[in-house]
């Protein structure tokens, strides 16, 4: 008989096919269309940039839980998944070290300190970004360039010497504007403007999401929420709202930043209300702030406020809906 | 939303079609939330019930769970003929237990149960004759018996809930003076994986399955009845539809196929599908003017007022990767779940789990030898490689178990409050509201232990109440 070697464990004795690894892993896939497009239109100091995050962030990981005598977690890829982003919200020519700096600061401090996966309040990678241009405030923001494509050259040259200024840094200080956008839709949605390492093209970012959603990792709940919420506040302010939705670091941060799974409201209601409280925080700060962008902050603020939504926003249970019979 | 509103209304039994050969049903009725994991049914699902080889033994436990304690009226050394009552409930939830066999009690004491508990049990060896008890007879004019006396036909008859959780039939069956209730609705979805007990039921016997829903109709007094099957059992929706058509008697009995999707077969989510109602948070079913029960009670009922049978027997699914030869069998209620895997050919390979029901709600059992209840529909063996639980990883808060949650509840953060015992919060996050279906665990990514956990939260407040109530009256 078998009997002593029987195994007791509570119900439910299937589980599904994903399981965290899996996910983080996606998320991955996700991002290399983008980080592909960031070093095709800015070339090998790109490339430095994501590994050195990869390498800052992996790397912070396993020493400090090696120091703290923790289990070594970075089989779980979500540190791979922080390094991308990390090198991804910089701008393309930083200082490899500033980058690797970076990724241990997103780690060390905003992830592990405060309880390592799962447990950390702000998005480690914004974190990163954050504390970035902080630190280093000329270096991490003249890292900007054009990708050296004709529009891009054209564009640029057409507009002021200084070629390190993003599209959004040149609408805040009234070089271009107006009425005449549209030009601008193409180059912003391919990517071969100035901008952060991941953040330019639309279309590889795109891609990437399509990807996620189609595994259902993420719901279209937060990206619309903050993508639409952005467009209608611009909009009322008499800007163009496509230029605002393709600009700056709205795609790469409505898809892959406002969407991390542990920054971000637990469930449907809460979802939205987070995704337009990113939205009306990055419209202000584009259109009234001292910053040219947003994004990263929006998020960031919103961040905070995820316990108070979870707490707040709750979905109606079954059969409360249908209490009026 | 969609599909609620399609199902508001059940529709005529002619005009709700079969999903048969890749024509879908409409409307098919569904609800929000909830998974589809792997069926698994096609090792049993078309295999007859075939009866049971006689066992060495049978051992009828004298604890029912739900319905409490029986006391035994038999003695050891005594002889019993299959259908004599043996026991007797002592509480008002209780029913008798009858003897599967007939042969001599050996035992009476303690013996080990499935939950892993040592209960108070008759041990009755059979003399392979299966003499039948006089007492056991066919109840004649049923047409002419009061509501009150069909249920008390049907609690003497020792019938529980079959679907597995042995809810006492006959206090389902008692309705409170007030309760306004318009529909008899009979679960046949069968939503567990693995499991074809009910389908082969609805597909061998849909007659006595019809016959069973119009007792049950006289006994609460209505005039209609729906069957919901899972539109996976097209032959099972068809079976029925025809045993319909063909009968004589009784008000209006129709067949609606609903979406397969697990947990279908909560009495809550079945509700919601076939008539579009929603239990509210806290009631029962009645409440929304419908009395639930499964397809396997009504085979017993009809049974026990044409047969003349008590609840003695019932249908079991032996299935699993650690079986050699899948089978759904006609058991001896107590039969040891041994027995009935060695008539399956034995264990195919190394067993790392029994469990009895389905793997999504089922109980693994802490032994081969532990005896059958009334309520075990299936016997799953599940290979060592199958049964490797994995070590849960930290809550990521991707919000899959609220966006599968069927009852619409928040389990990761249930299962917060639960480690950090804030049983208030737990209660204010409708830890209460919990179906136990599993749907959380079997999402999660990080394979944390939810729907455990809530189970315990659930256990803790109801402690906790109770103190309090305690407290309170003295």
């Amino acid at each position: 008989m078998a009997d002593s070697k029987l195994i007791v464990t509570p119900a439910p004795h299937l589980r599904g096919n994903i399981d965290t690894p899996t996910l983080m892993r996606d998320v991955v896939i996700a991002l290399l269309p983008a980080c592909v497009a960031g070093v095709y239109f800015f070339g090998v100091p790109a490339l430095i940039s994501l590994v050195s995050g990869v390498v800052g962030c992996v790397g912070a990981e396993l020493v400090f839980e090696k120091l703290s005598k923790k289990p070594v977690t970075i089989g779980d890829w979500s540190a791979v998944v922080t390094g991308l982003l990390v090198a991804m919200v910089l701008p393309p020519h930083v200082p490899a070290w500033i980058v690797v700096l970076s990724g241990v600061f997103a780690i060390g401090i905003v992830k592990l300190l405060f309880g390592g996966l799962g447990y950390n309040v702000f998005n480690p990678a914004l974190a990163g970004r954050a504390f970035a241009t902080a630190a280093w405030s000329a270096l991490a923001t003249t890292g900007y360039v054009w990708p050296a494509s004709i529009e891009g050259a054209a564009w640029a040259r057409g507009i002021d010497a200084v070629t390190s200024a993003t599209p959004l840094t040149m609408l805040k200080m009234g070089e271009i504007g107006g009425t005449s956008m549209s030009r601008f839709y193409m180059p912003l949605f391919l990517g071969n403007v100035a901008g952060s390492l991941g953040e330019t093209s639309a279309l590889a970012l795109l891609i990437g999401a399509v990807y996620l959603l189609w595994r259902t990792h993420i719901s279209l709940r937060i990206p619309m929420s903050y993508i639409i919420t952005v467009a209608v506040v611009t909009a009322l302010y008499g800007q163009d709202p496509l230029f605002h939705v393709l600009s700056g670091g709205l795609i790469l941060g409505a898809f892959f930043m406002a969407t991390d799974y542990v920054t971000s409201p637990i469930n449907a209601k809460g979802q939205i209300i987070f995704g337009i409280g990113c939205g009306i925080l990055t419209s202000l700060i584009r259109l009234f702030g001292g910053y040219p962008e947003g994004v990263a902050y929006s998020i960031l603020i919103m961040n905070a406020a995820v316990p108070m939504i979870d707490r707040f926003a709750r979905p109606k249970r079954f059969g409360e809906v249908k209490a009026r019979a | 939303m969609l599909y609620c509103q399609a199902a508001r209304r059940v529709r005529p039994v002619s005009s709700l079609g079969v999903a048969y050969k890749g024509v879908r049903c409409m409307p098919r009725g569904s609800f929000r939330g909830g998974i589809h994991p792997p069926e698994n049914k096609s090792s049993t699902s078309g295999l007859p019930i075939v009866a049971a080889q006689q066992p060495s033994k049978v051992v009828v436990l004298l604890n029912m769970g739900t319905s409490g304690a029986l006391s035994s009226m038999v003695a050891r050394g005594d002889s019993v003929l299959r259908g004599q009552k043996i026991a007797d409930p002592v509480g008002r939830m209780g029913v008798p237990s009858y003897s599967p066999v007939s042969g001599k009690v050996t035992a009476i004491g303690a013996a080990r149960t499935g939950l892993g508990t040592l209960d108070q049990a008759i041990t009755i060896e059979p003399d392979g004759q299966d003499t039948l008890d006089e007492s056991c007879v066919p109840v004649e004019n049923v047409d002419k018996l009061s509501q009150a006396e069909i249920v008390s036909i049907i609690r003497e008859a020792g019938i529980v809930g079959m679907g597995g959780a042995q809810f006492p039939t006959h206090v389902k069956l008692t309705l409170p003076q007030d309760a306004r209730v318009d529909t008899l609705l009979i679960n046949g979805a069968e939503c567990e994986p693995y499991l074809t007990a009910d389908h082969r039921l609805m597909v061998e016997r849909p007659r006595d399955v019809v016959r069973g829903t119009q007792i049950l109709m006289k006994a609460i007094g209505v005039d209609r009845a729906v069957i919901g099957v899972e539109d996976n059992k097209p032959d099972a929706v068809e079976a029925l539809r025809r045993a319909i058509a063909e009968a004589t008697a009784g008000g209006a009995v129709e067949v609606a196929a609903v979406r397969t999707h697990y947990p279908q077969g909560s009495e809550k989510h079945l509700i919601k599908s076939v008539l579009g109602r929603e239990v509210p948070p806290g009631r029962l079913p009645f409440h929304v003017g419908v009395v639930v029960n499964n397809v396997g009670t009504a085979v017993a009922v009809a049974d026990r007022f044409d047969r003349g049978l008590p609840l003695i027997e019932r249908v079991v699914t032996v299935t699993g990767s650690g079986v050699a030869k899948p089978s759904n069998i006609m058991m001896k209620i107590g039969t040891p779940a041994i027995e009935l895997i060695e008539q399956c050919g034995g264990f195919a390979g190394d067993p790392g789990k029994i469990i009895f029901g389905g793997p999504m709600m089922g109980a693994a059992v802490p032994a081969a030898d532990v005896p059958t209840t009334k309520g075990t529909s299936g016997i799953l063996v599940l290979d060592r490689a199958e049964s490797r639980s994995v070590e849960p990883m930290p809550c990521i808060r991707c919000g899959r178990c609220v966006e599968s949650c069927p009852m619409r509840l928040e389990p990761a953060l249930l299962h917060q409050w639960c480690e950090a015992k804030l049983w208030n919060e737990a209660e204010a996050y409708h830890a209460l509201d919990c179906i136990e279906c599993g749907v959380c665990s079997y999402e999660c990514p990080s394979r944390r232990n939810l729907v455990q956990a809530i189970k315990y939260a659930k256990a803790e407040i109801g402690a906790r109440r109770r103190a309090a109530r305690e407290r309170g009256d003295k």
